[in-house]
């Protein structure tokens, strides 16, 4: 190991890279770690404040409630997509036209720009002119979801179950097929029933597109801005105001750079934290199977 | 455990078959002996895995029936038919320990308790793995994993057949002979009909009592090792069996004297007057380099241990010859042929001496 040649010119061949990381991450970050220890109040004047805006942020109410509805929305929304993801790919075709065509299918959605997929279920409801609105208006269903509270959290879970389910449909079954043949023959001969199948050939063969499929519904659920903004915009009162729309609202609306920085800065380390403890509580059985 | 008979069985992959082109497996009639080791073997896409997956009932043949003893087991679906398969790639479930593994096809039957402990305890004693009985079978090698797949088989005391589908594919060269030899032990220890899938020669002489040797959807010979040595039913069977195959020379046969461009060799009988293509094939064993017989030009010499394999030109045929590791070979060689090692082959298929050709 020691006769390798030492050569400190060879950083500068890392500089490019540095640079790049510099500008497009680290220094926006740092900016906003700027404003979060600072108060202004205009004629750009600042004053150190400390950790002040971080024990307020710890403290207020008002995120706490848009954190506690984050984590509502991301939970429900896991419980519904993962099982109903598994489900669909476990019935897609094999193969054939029929297995194009119900990829393509359901690859759609995952194409719609997200403000695009908000203004469609934003019409789409509307009890005077959408189509599910009006079918339930003229069925006796009181729905509004403008108005209700609980109509309003259906629309936006539907919304996101409508916009995302295919993702977890398209991982999950692209870990289907990569499970051998041989696999299901020995499990006919060996009598094993369809759940059995499921849940010792199938579950332990998906586990790592799973783990990647979840990943990504959490960390994206948990950051959702474009949708439920353009469809309830919050609405009604603060029901739908997630951590996301809430954190606009306090730095574009309110201009509260210092609280809103400190804020984001915290919002950034929860999703951090989350994923790393998802990533860690799901990679521990291999681990400890690995150690054996 | 049962007979197993194949009556008129045969297989296309095409809706509608037209010529013997378009069958994956030509029609074959045979019994297969109750208690006995057979071998398929064959080149890549002869046919043989089709015929293994008709067996087990993974693929429902075209036509033709299948009885296992006396019951028609054409349409029963695989599970209906206790048969066990041991696939190329190892099949275990993973998040499983290898008791469980081992247990699950009795589970699924609806055996519990401690009729199932003792089984699975005896299997694993059997295939040397009662002492990793706790392991998770993820993380076992490949052919620890390839015993649990036959285990997995075994466990059931009714099954009709094992079937091995190439199961040596992804073993280690020093754990296949220590399988290969565990596997013949079973055999013969509990007496379960065996059919072994392979395109590795050795496999099949060592492990079977009848090597059926298939090519392009046809079977050509069933067979003894030793008869498939000694009296190769088709040419394709001389060539592919044996290290190097059968020597194979056009030839014209007149009584029991055989024509061949180099010269006369005389045979060990007298033959009719064949029609046809006509050849003689002799193996590499029984070609003598001496003094006197036929002319040839050696080209190479390899020596591969325990002998050597002389290749030769023949007049223009070149042929393969064994000698004994340490003999002499002259400066003028000249070899000549075991009259009674030579076989006749018209069109392809073996002639009996004096007598019809012979067909599988």
């Amino acid at each position: 190991m020691n006769d390798k040649p030492v050569n400190h010119r060879a950083w500068f061949m890392v500089l490019p890279v540095v640079a790049l990381v510099a500008f497009s991450a680290a220094l926006p970050l740092m900016t906003v770690v700027n404003y979060s220890v600072q108060d202004t109040f205009g004629n750009n004047q600042f004053f150190w404040a400390g950790a002040d805006w971080f024990e307020k942020t710890l403290t207020d109410p008002r995120i706490h409630n848009a954190f506690l509805r984050q984590i509502l929305f991301s939970s429900i929304i896991l419980a519904i997509e993962v099982p109903l993801g598994v489900f669909i790919a476990l019935n897609m075709p094999k193969k054939g036209v029929w297995a194009s065509a119900c990829l393509i299918l359901m690859a759609l959605p995952l194409l719609i720009p997200w403000n695009v997929v908000g203004t469609i279920w934003q019409i789409f409801g509307r009890v005077d002119i959408g189509l599910l609105g009006r079918t339930l208006a003229g069925l006796g269903i009181d729905y509004n979801y403008t108005q209700n509270p609980i109509d309003a959290w259906v629309t936006i879970i539907v919304m996101d179950v409508w916009h995302w389910t295919s993702l977890v449909a398209l991982l999950a079954y692209a870990g289907l097929r990569s499970i051998p043949d041989a696999y299901y023959q020995a499990a006919k001969i060996d009598q094993a029933s369809r759940w059995a199948v499921f849940r010792y050939i199938e579950l332990p063969k998906m586990k790592g597109v799973l783990l990647i499929a979840i990943l990504l519904r959490f960390m994206d659920s948990f950051m959702i801005y474009t949708e439920p903004f353009v469809v309830t915009g919050g609405g009604p009162g603060n029901s739908t105001t997630l951590l996301s729309i809430d954190l606009v609202k306090m730095a574009l609306g309110q201009f509260d750079l210092g609280p809103a920085a400190a804020f984001s800065i915290i919002y950034f380390l929860v999703i951090l934290l989350l994923s790393w403890v998802f990533y860690t509580v799901m990679t521990a059985e291999d681990a400890k199977e690995s150690k054996r | 455990m049962a007979k197993i008979t194949l009556s008129g069985l045969a297989h296309s992959y095409l809706p509608h078959p037209k010529g013997p082109k378009d069958y994956a497996l030509k029609r074959i009639d045979h019994e297969w002996e109750d208690g006995a080791a057979y071998a398929l073997l064959g080149p890549s896409g002869c046919g043989k895995t089709t015929l293994l997956n008709m067996i087990s009932g993974l693929l429902q043949p075209s036509e033709g029936r299948i009885f296992f003893g006396a019951t028609d087991v054409t349409d029963m679906a695989t599970a209906e038919r206790n048969i066990a398969q041991v696939f190329q790639f190892p099949v275990v479930y993973d998040t499983m320990t290898v008791y469980e593994n081992l247990a699950f096809p009795l589970r699924n039957r609806g055996v519990r308790g401690e009729a199932a402990d003792a089984r699975v305890r005896e299997i694993a004693r059997m295939i040397g793995m009662d002492d990793r009985l706790n392991d998770k079978a993820r993380g076992l090698t490949a052919d620890a994993k390839q015993k649990i797949s036959l285990g997995r088989g075994m466990v059931r005391n009714d099954v009709n057949a094992i079937l091995f589908d190439e199961p040596l594919t992804v073993i280690d060269p020093h754990m296949k002979w220590e399988l290969r030899t565990q596997l013949k032990a079973l055999h013969r220890q509990f007496g379960h009909t065996m059919i072994y899938v392979t395109h590795d020669q050795t496999e099949a002489l060592t492990f079977a009592d009848k090597v059926v040797v298939m090519t392009e959807g046809e079977v050509v010979q069933i067979g003894t090792p030793a008869e498939l040595f000694e009296r190769p039913a088709h040419t394709f069977v001389g060539y592919f069996i044996g290290s190097p195959g059968m020597n194979l020379l056009p030839a014209q046969v007149e009584g029991s004297v055989a024509r061949i461009p180099a010269g006369e060799v005389a045979l060990g009988a007298a033959y009719p007057a064949l029609s046809g293509e006509v050849e003689i094939g002799i193996r590499p064993e029984f070609i003598r380099v001496t003094g006197d017989g036929l002319p040839v030009r050696i080209r190479r010499v390899e020596d591969v241990g325990r002998h050597k394999i002389v290749r030769a030109d023949l007049a223009d045929r070149a042929i393969d010859i064994m000698v004994p590791e340490g003999a002499e070979i002259p400066a003028e060689p000249r070899v000549r042929f075991e009259p009674e090692a030579i076989n006749v082959y018209a069109d392809g298929w073996r002639v009996a001496p004096g007598g019809e050709r012979e067909a599988a």
